[in-house]
């Protein structure tokens, strides 16, 4: 018989009641390799992490930089088909015109411009950013798959990480209480 | 009164922005014994939900929390 909304909202109480008795869990897709999109994805994980949740993060496609110990410290922010790109100057409302994004070394200010932010802030580097998910017992998987198609050798993977297939990924995904993709 | 709480330990977020607040307190409230009391000071206008929440998550008690002059004050007593 089905539960009428009394009865449910009845259980979702007693679930909230009994939120920090039960381990609960987070698997987070991360398909993206920039700068701009490893940092959402490793607060993430870590926040996770802190709050006790068993978090897994599976690399793939670009996302596979994440745990490639050659790539990893060499993230960038393109500075090309980004409508919100940053102001150049922090707090200063100007535009540069997208256009010029094209021009040789724009990724490489967009970069600078986005590190200097983070440590102006006193927000962790990446490298920091992957230590602390770590402690905080985030697991992360490299993409077999990816792997294969961008030739990237077992070697160049990081120790932490293991190596999986979408399907142990998802296996794990079907009984987390989140999945986000990024 | 709640500056009467005795902090077994303080830990100061102040300037420091999220997750670090969060990862910070979890490390330190490993630090203390159960029953213990750990007072975190931050100024991320985030920190008092993200407390709230990291509390409710890990089950450690926020016994209390106030602000004074932009800063947010927490005190946490360790459960398990």
């Amino acid at each position: 018989m089905a539960a009428s909304p009394d009865q449910m909202l009845q259980q979702i109480t007693e679930a909230e009641a009994d939120d920090s008795t039960r381990t609960k869990s987070l698997a987070l897709v991360a398909s993206k390799g920039g700068l701009d999109e490893v940092y959402p994805i490793l607060i993430m994980a870590s926040t996770a992490g802190a709050l006790g949740w068993d978090t897994q993060v599976f690399c793939t496609f670009y996302g596979l930089d994440i745990v490639n110990k050659k790539r990893r410290s060499k993230m960038k922010v393109s500075a090309l088909g980004n409508a919100a790109s940053p102001p150049p100057i922090n707090g200063v409302e100007m535009r540069v015109p997208a256009i010029l994004g094209v021009l040789p070394g724009m990724n490489r200010a967009a970069t600078w411009m986005m590190k200097k932010w983070m440590k102006d802030s006193r927000i962790p580097d990446i490298e920091e950013m992957w230590d602390i998910c770590i402690e905080s017992g985030v697991q992360f998987h490299a993409c077999s798959t990816t792997m294969g198609v961008m030739k990237v050798d077992q070697d160049d993977i990081v120790d932490e990480a293991s190596c999986l297939g979408a399907a142990a990924f998802l296996d794990f995904a079907s009984r987390a209480d989140l999945a986000l993709f990024v | 009164m709640s500056t009467d709480i005795v902090a077994d330990e303080v830990l100061d977020c102040t300037g420091l922005l999220c997750p670090i607040p969060v990862v910070k307190t979890s490390r330190a409230i490993k630090g203390i014994e159960v029953g213990q009391v750990l007072k975190m000071i931050a100024t991320d206008p985030g920190a008092p939900p993200d407390m709230e929440a990291w509390s409710r998550q890990t089950g450690h008690d926020l016994i209390h929390q106030n602000s004074e002059d932009g800063r947010f004050n927490f005190w946490f007593r360790r459960t398990k």
